[in-house]
C-alpha cells in the first residue's frame, strides 16, 4: 500500500507542469552551474555518477524515476563523462510502450551510442516493431534513431519497413524515411542501390518539406554521377523557379525570403548538373538571373542565397551576363563592413578568377585589406585565394607572405597545409634556383617535421634532376647553390630531422661536385651533424652514407682519402651501434675505403643518382646456385600461386574484401583457416639500405647492378631498397606486388616548361622581390604601399594594369598614389629603391578600432577573457547564496524594480553593463510593456527578430518563480542565464 | 553535412552537444576544449567562421550562449549561420523568450527540437510552423499521458483512503 502511495504521488507530480524534474536533479544542474572550476565540476559529476550507479540498479524503480535517471545520464555524458554503465537502461527504455518513455529512451541511445556499438543489436528489434506502429510519432521517433544507429550490418533488417514508410500518409514520416534512406546511402551505397528511383519519385511529393528533404540524397547521388540525372535539370529549374516566385506555403518563408534553404540546395544541385554541360546550363540562365534580382541583399539569408548563386554560376557553363551579376555581388561582399561577407566575398572571388582572372584586379585593395586583417579566419581565406591566383610574376611575394604567416602561427594542422602549399607554388613557379632553395630552406626550417616526407623527397629529386633536362649548367648551378646554403645552415641548432636528411643527402651527392669545398670540409660537417643528433638514427644513417659517397667520389678521381679523426671515431661508434642498419653502413664505409678506384667507381659512380638501375627480376645470377642445389637433391621451387592450399589466396582475399559491402550476417560455415600468408615486405627505413647491394655485387661482380644509393631520387619512396628488393620479391613474394614506376619523366617535362617561363619572368619580377610589406605608417603612405603590394600580387608589372588599378581602386582619391605609381611605371628600379627606403619589416599593428566598436546588431560588449575569469573566480560568487536570498525578496516587487530600472528592458547590452543585480531582464522584456519598450528600446527595436515573442508572458513569470522555488537564482556569476537569447 | 552541434556558454560550459559523425568520448572532450578555446576568445566583429582541422566551424553568439556547428569545406557558411538562427527562433517560440536557463533545465526538450530540425547532419525541415506543430503533437501526447497518470493516482488515493 505504501508503495502504491508513492507511485501515486510520483505520477501526480507529473501533472504539475514546470520542468517536471525532481529537486535532486535541479540541484545537480544548479551546483554544476555554480561550480567555480573544472575540478569542482568534475567532482560533482563523479558524485552524481556514483549516485546514479547505485540508484539505477535498485529494484522496483518507477518508470518515471527511471526516465529522470536516464536524462541525468545524458547530462553527465554531455559534460564529457562516461555514463556507459547506464546505456543498457536507456536501451531498455526504448522497449517501453509509453511514447514518452520511448522517446526519452531513443533520445538517450542516439546520444550515447555510435553506430558500431554492441548494444545496437538489442535495439534493432524494437525499431522494427516501432516502424510498424500506428502512431506516427512512434514511427518518427524510431526513424530518428534509425538515422543515427543503424549501421551497415543492420540496414537490411529495417530497410523494407523504411521503404514502405515512403508512402506514409504523414509527411513528417515520409521526410524522415527519405533522410534515413539517405543515411543508408552514405553508409553503404550498395544497400540502397536498387531504391534510388524512390528519390526521384519523392521529388514530386505534395509536401514541400518532403521535397526539400529529397534534395539531400539527390545532391549526393548527383555528385557521384551527374550524367544519369541530366533529365532532371528541367524539373529542378522549374522547382527553383516556383520557389523563387513564392509559390510555396508562407510557412516556408524565412525572413521574407521564400524557402531559402530549399533554394540553396537546388542551386547546389544545379551547379553539379551544369558543370561542363552547356545545354543543361542554358536552362538555368533565366532562373539564376531572376534570383540575382530577387534576393534581398540586406538580409543574411539573402546573401547566403546570393553566394550560392555565385558558386553555381562559376560552376556551370559561363554566361557573361550572369558572371557580371556574380562579380557585382562579389564586389559588394568585399566592400561590406561585415567580416562574414568579406570572407564570403574572398571565397567567391576565388571561384570567379578561375573563369576570368581579370576579376581579381578590381578588388586588389580589398584583398590586401583582408590579408592584413587581424581576423585569422579571413587571413587564411585570403591566402587560399592568393594560392589560387599565383603566377610566375607574383610567386615571390605570395610565398614570402605565406612563409611569414606560417612562422607566426601555432596551429600545426594549418602549418602543414600552408607549408605544402608554399612548396607546391615554389616548385611550380620558382623564378630562380637560388630563390627556390632559399624558400625551401625557410619552409623546412620553420615547418620542420610537419612537412610531408614526400615533399623532402621531391626536393631531393628536383635537385638531382634539375629544372630542365638539357640545361646542365643551370642544374649544376642549382646544386652548388643548394650545397652552399646547406653548408651555411647545417650548424644551426634544432634543425628538423627531415631537413637534415635532405641536407645530408645533397651534401653526399653534390657536396664536392663543383670543387668549391674540400671533401674533408664537407665530411667534417657531416660528422658534426651525426654527432649533434645522437638519438636520431635516420639522420645518422644519412650522414654516414653521405660520407661514404664523398669518400667514394674522392677515391674514384684518384685522390687519397684520409679519414678525419672525428670521422674515424664516428665509424667506430656506429660499428658498435645497436641499430644493425647503422652498423652495416659503418662497415660498408670501411670496406669502400679499402677498395681501389676501379671497384669503387663501379659501385658508387659519381653523379649517377638519376640513372635507372637495371633490375633482373628473375635473378639470373642465382641460376648457378639453384642448379647446384637441385643437383644435390633439393626440392624445386614451386611458384606461389601453384602451391597447394594457397591456390585461392587472392580469390579469398578479394572475397573477404567484399564481405562488408554485401553486409548482413553470414550463415555459411567459416572457411578453413588459411596458412599464414607472407606479408608484403615493407621497406623499413632503418633496414633499407644500399648496403645490401654491394654484398651481392662482390659475389657477382659481372652483374651491372648499380649501387643502391643511385635510384633513391627517382623514386618517391624513402629508400632505395624498394627497387632493389623488387626482383627478389617477384620471385618469392606475393605475386600482386608490382614496383612503382618512377614518375619522373612527366614532372620533369613540366619543369622544363616552367624553367623556360621562369627565365623570362625572373628578370621582370626581380625588382619587386624586396617588397616591404606591413609598414602601416601614415595613411597615404600605407595606401601607396598597398597599391604596390597589390601591383606585385596582381601582376602589376604591365602598365596597362597599373592604369586600371588607379581607375578602379576605391581609394583613388589620393593624389599622391597616382604620383607614386607614375614613377613606378616607367622603370621598376625607381620603385624598388623606393621600396627599400620605405621598408619597415614590422608586423601589422592590430586594428584597435575593429575591436572597440560594438555593432548595433550585437548586444554584447567586447569580450574580455579576463573579465570572464573574474566572473568565475571573483569574490562575488562566494556570496551567491546570500544574493539569492536577497533576490527572492526583490522578486516580490518586480514591477517597481522595472520602474526603477527601465533601461534594462533594452536588452543584453545594458544588462551586461548594468550591475549584476538586475536579474529580471528577460522576464521584464517578456511583459507586455510595449510602449515602454519603444521608448527605451530605440536601438533594440531595430534588431528585434520579427517572430512572435513568448506566447504567454505569464509563462515566463511562472518559470522564474519556479526557478526561485527550487533555489536556482541567477547569481552574480551568471547574470546572463536569464537574458533573452534573441533579445 | 553538419558534423556536430555544440552549445557552449560564455564561461565555456557545455549546454548541449549533438554529434552526427562518430567521435569517441575522448575526441569529443578534445573537440570541445579546442573549439571553446578558439571561439570564446574571438572578438565580436570578426567572422563567425573558424577553420579547424580541415573543417569549418560556424558559430554565433546569442546573449551568453554560443551556438556552434561544424561543417565540411564545401558548405555554405552563411546558410549554416541562418540554420543556427532558425533553431534559435524555434527555441524562442517554444519556450517563449528563450534564455540560457531554459536550455539548461530542459536540454532534453532542446534535443527533441533539434531532432526535428536536423537529422543525420542535414536540415530536414525549414518551416518553423511545421516543426512547432510536430513538437506540440509530441508534447500533447505527453500531456495525455500525464492526465491519465493523475487520474490513476486519484484512483489509487481513493483506494488507499
Amino acid at each position: 500500500m505504501e508503495q502504491l502511495k508513492t507511485i501515486g504521488r510520483e505520477l501526480a507530480m507529473g501533472s504539475q507542469g514546470g520542468w517536471g524534474q525532481s529537486k535532486e536533479f535541479l540541484d545537480l544542474v544548479k551546483s554544476i552551474g555554480e561550480a567555480r572550476s573544472k575540478a569542482e565540476e568534475d567532482r560533482i559529476v563523479m558524485n552524481e555518477i556514483e549516485t546514479l550507479k547505485r540508484r539505477i540498479t535498485e529494484p522496483d524503480i518507477t518508470k518515471r524515476k527511471m526516465k529522470e535517471y536516464i536524462i541525468r545520464l545524458v547530462y553527465v555524458e554531455m559534460l564529457g563523462h562516461d555514463a556507459s554503465f547506464g546505456y543498457i537502461h536507456a536501451v531498455k527504455m526504448t522497449h517501453d510502450d509509453s511514447l514518452l518513455l520511448k522517446r526519452t529512451g531513443y533520445l538517450a541511445v542516439t546520444l550515447f551510442l555510435n553506430e558500431d556499438h554492441d548494444l545496437i543489436i538489442l535495439i534493432v528489434n524494437t525499431i522494427q516493431k516501432d516502424l510498424k506502429s500506428d502512431n506516427y510519432l512512434v514511427v518518427s521517433a524510431a526513424l530518428t534513431a534509425v538515422c543515427k544507429l543503424i549501421n551497415e550490418e543492420t540496414i537490411p533488417a529495417v530497410l523494407p519497413q523504411v521503404v514502405e514508410l515512403l508512402g506514409h500518409p504523414k509527411e513528417a514520416v515520409r521526410k524522415k524515411a527519405i533522410m534515413a534512406l539517405h543515411r543508408f546511402y552514405q553508409r553503404a551505397p550498395s544497400s540502397v542501390a536498387h531504391l534510388l528511383s524512390n528519390f526521384r519519385k519523392r521529388l514530386c511529393d505534395n509536401d514541400p518539406g518532403v521535397m526539400g528533404a529529397t534534395l539531400c540524397p539527390l545532391f549526393d547521388l548527383i555528385a557521384a554521377d551527374a550524367d544519369s540525372y541530366k533529365d532532371l535539370v528541367i524539373s529542378f529549374v522549374n522547382i527553383l523557379k516556383q520557389v523563387a516566385e513564392c509559390r510555396l506555403p508562407k510557412s516556408y518563408d524565412y525572413h521574407q525570403m521564400p524557402a531559402p534553404f530549399i533554394q540553396i540546395r537546388l542551386l547546389k544541385i544545379l551547379a553539379l548538373l551544369g558543370n561542363g554541360d552547356k545545354q543543361a546550363s542554358e536552362h538555368m540562365f533565366t532562373v539564376l538571373g531572376d534570383i540575382f534580382k530577387r534576393c534581398d541583399p540586406s538580409s543574411n539569408i539573402g546573401n547566403a542565397v546570393l553566394y550560392e548563386c555565385i558558386c553555381c554560376v562559376s560552376s556551370i557553363h559561363s554566361s557573361p551576363k550572369l558572371l557580371e551579376s556574380a562579380a557585382e555581388v562579389t564586389s559588394r561582399f568585399l566592400k561590406s563592413d561585415s567580416h562574414n561577407l568579406k570572407y564570403m566575398g574572398i571565397d567567391a572571388l576565388g571561384r570567379l578568377i578561375k573563369i576570368n582572372p581579370e576579376t581579381a584586379e578590381e578588388h586588389q585593395l580589398a584583398v590586401i585589406d583582408c590579408l592584413e586583417d587581424p581576423d585569422d579566419t579571413l587571413k587564411r581565406k585570403t591566402f587560399e585565394l592568393l594560392y589560387k591566383m599565383t603566377k610566375p610574376s607574383n610567386v615571390e611575394v605570395i610565398v614570402d607572405r605565406m612563409i611569414d604567416y606560417m612562422i607566426s602561427i601555432n596551429d600545426n594542422h594549418y602549418k602543414t597545409e600552408i607549408a605544402s602549399r608554399c612548396v607546391e607554388l615554389a616548385e611550380q613557379f620558382a623564378p630562380s634556383n637560388q630563390w627556390f632553395i632559399q624558400t625551401m630552406n625557410k619552409v623546412f626550417e620553420h615547418a620542420g617535421d610537419l612537412v610531408n616526407v614526400k615533399v623532402a623527397h621531391n626536393l631531393m629529386r628536383l635537385i638531382a634532376e634539375g629544372f630542365g633536362e638539357d640545361d646542365e649548367a643551370a642544374d649544376s648551378q642549382l646544386r652548388s647553390s643548394a650545397v652552399e646554403s646547406y653548408l651555411r645552415i647545417i650548424g644551426e641548432p634544432k634543425l628538423p630531422s627531415l631537413f637534415l636528411q635532405v641536407i645530408c643527402w645533397v651534401l653526399g651527392e653534390y657536396g664536392t661536385a663543383d670543387g668549391k669545398f674540400s671533401a674533408s670540409y664537407v665530411t667534417g660537417k657531416l660528422c658534426d651533424v651525426a654527432e649533434a643528433h645522437p638519438s636520431d638514427d635516420i639522420v645518422k644513417a644519412y650522414a654516414v652514407t653521405a660520407i661514404m659517397k664523398i669518400s667514394a667520389f674522392e677515391i674514384e678521381v684518384g685522390r687519397k682519402v684520409e679519414l678525419l679523426p672525428e670521422c674515424q671515431s664516428l665509424i667506430d661508434e656506429l660499428s658498435a651501434s645497436h641499430s644493425t642498419d647503422l652498423q652495416q653502413r659503418a662497415y660498408e664505409l670501411q670496406t669502400v675505403l679499402s677498395l681501389d678506384a676501379r671497384a669503387v667507381a663501379s659501385i658508387m659512380p659519381s653523379d649517377a643518382s638519376c640513372e635507372d638501375i637495371e633490375v633482373h627480376k628473375s635473378l639470373p645470377f642465382l641460376d648457378g646456385y639453384v642448379q647446384e642445389a637441385l643437383v644435390k637433391g633439393a626440392q624445386p621451387y614451386i611458384p606461389q600461386n601453384e602451391q597447394s592450399g594457397m591456390a585461392n589466396i587472392s580469390n579469398f582475399r578479394s572475397q573477404a574484401h567484399h564481405v562488408p559491402s554485401t553486409h548482413g550476417l553470414r550463415f555459411e560455415a567459416y572457411e578453413l583457416p588459411q596458412p599464414p600468408v607472407a606479408s608484403r615486405i615493407q621497406p623499413v627505413p632503418l633496414t633499407a639500405s644500399k648496403e645490401l647491394v654491394p654484398v651481392s655485387e662482390t659475389t657477382y661482380p659481372q652483374e651491372n647492378v648499380r649501387a643502391a644509393s643511385v635510384p633513391s631520387v627517382s623514386e618517391t619512396g624513402p629508400f632505395e631498397l624498394k627497387l632493389q628488393l623488387d626482383g627478389v620479391q617477384k620471385k618469392w613474394g606475393r605475386p600482386t606486388y608490382s614496383p612503382t614506376a618512377p614518375s619522373t619523366s612527366n614532372s620533369s617535362s613540366q619543369k622544363a616548361v616552367n624553367g623556360v617561363s621562369q627565365l623570362v619572368q625572373g628578370t621582370v619580377v626581380s625588382q619587386t622581390r624586396n617588397m616591404p610589406y606591413d609598414s602601416r605608417k601614415p595613411q597615404v603612405e600605407v595606401s601607396s604601399e598597398k597599391q604596390k603590394l597589390a601591383a606585385s600580387l596582381f601582376g602589376g608589372s604591365s602598365s596597362k594594369r597599373e592604369k586600371r588599378l588607379t581607375s578602379t581602386s576605391h581609394r583613388t582619391s589620393r593624389v599622391q598614389t597616382h604620383a607614386v605609381e607614375k614613377s613606378q611605371m616607367p622603370t621598376a628600379t625607381v620603385a624598388s629603391t623606393e621600396h627599400a627606403a620605405e621598408k619597415a619589416p614590422q608586423p601589422p599593428p592590430l586594428d584597435l578600432l575593429d575591436l572597440g566598436e560594438p555593432t548595433p546588431g550585437d548586444t554584447i560588449p567586447p569580450l574580455d577573457p579576463f573579465k570572464q575569469l573574474e566572473g568565475l573566480l571573483g569574490p562575488s560568487d562566494v556570496s551567491s547564496v546570500a544574493s539569492s536570498a536577497v533576490s527572492v525578496s526583490k522578486s516580490s516587487d518586480i514591477i517597481s524594480q522595472y520602474a526603477e530600472n527601465p533601461m534594462s528592458a533594452v536588452g543584453g547590452t545594458v544588462a551586461n553593463m548594468a550591475p549584476a543585480s538586475f536579474d529580471y531582464i528577460n522576464l521584464l522584456s517578456g511583459l507586455p510593456n510595449l510602449a515602454n519598450r519603444d521608448i527605451h528600446g530605440g536601438s533594440a527595436a531595430t534588431h528585434v527578430a520579427p517572430v512572435k515573442k513568448g506566447p504567454n508572458p505569464q509563462d515566463s513569470l511562472e518559470r522564474d518563480a519556479l526557478a526561485r522555488q527550487v533555489g536556482v537564482t541567477p547569481s552574480s556569476t551568471s547574470p546572463n542565464l536569464f537574458s533573452d537569447l534573441l533579445g | 553535412m553538419i558534423h556536430f552541434v555544440l552549445l557552449i556558454s560564455r564561461q565555456g560550459k557545455v549546454r548541449l552537444t549533438k554529434w552526427y559523425s562518430p567521435y569517441s568520448q575522448k575526441e569529443r572532450a578534445k573537440v570541445i576544449r579546442e573549439l571553446s578555446g578558439v571561439i570564446l576568445s574571438r572578438g565580436p566583429k570578426l567572422c563567425n567562421f573558424v577553420e579547424w582541422r580541415g573543417f569549418k566551424v560556424v558559430y554565433k553568439r546569442y546573449a551568453s550562449l554560443y551556438f556552434c556547428m561544424c561543417i565540411d569545406q564545401g558548405d555554405n557558411e552563411l546558410e549554416i549561420l541562418q540554420i543556427i538562427h532558425h533553431f534559435v527562433e524555434i527555441l524562442d517560440r517554444y519556450f517563449g523568450s528563450v534564455c540560457e536557463l531554459d536550455l539548461i533545465f530542459n536540454f532534453h526538450k532542446a534535443y527533441f527540437i533539434l531532432d526535428e530540425i536536423l537529422i543525420a547532419g542535414e536540415l530536414q525541415e525549414s518551416s518553423k510552423r511545421i516543426v512547432a506543430r510536430l513538437i506540440d503533437a509530441q508534447d500533447s501526447l505527453v500531456e495525455i499521458a500525464k492526465e491519465q497518470a493523475s487520474s490513476l493516482s486519484n484512483m489509487i488515493a481513493q483506494v488507499t483512503k
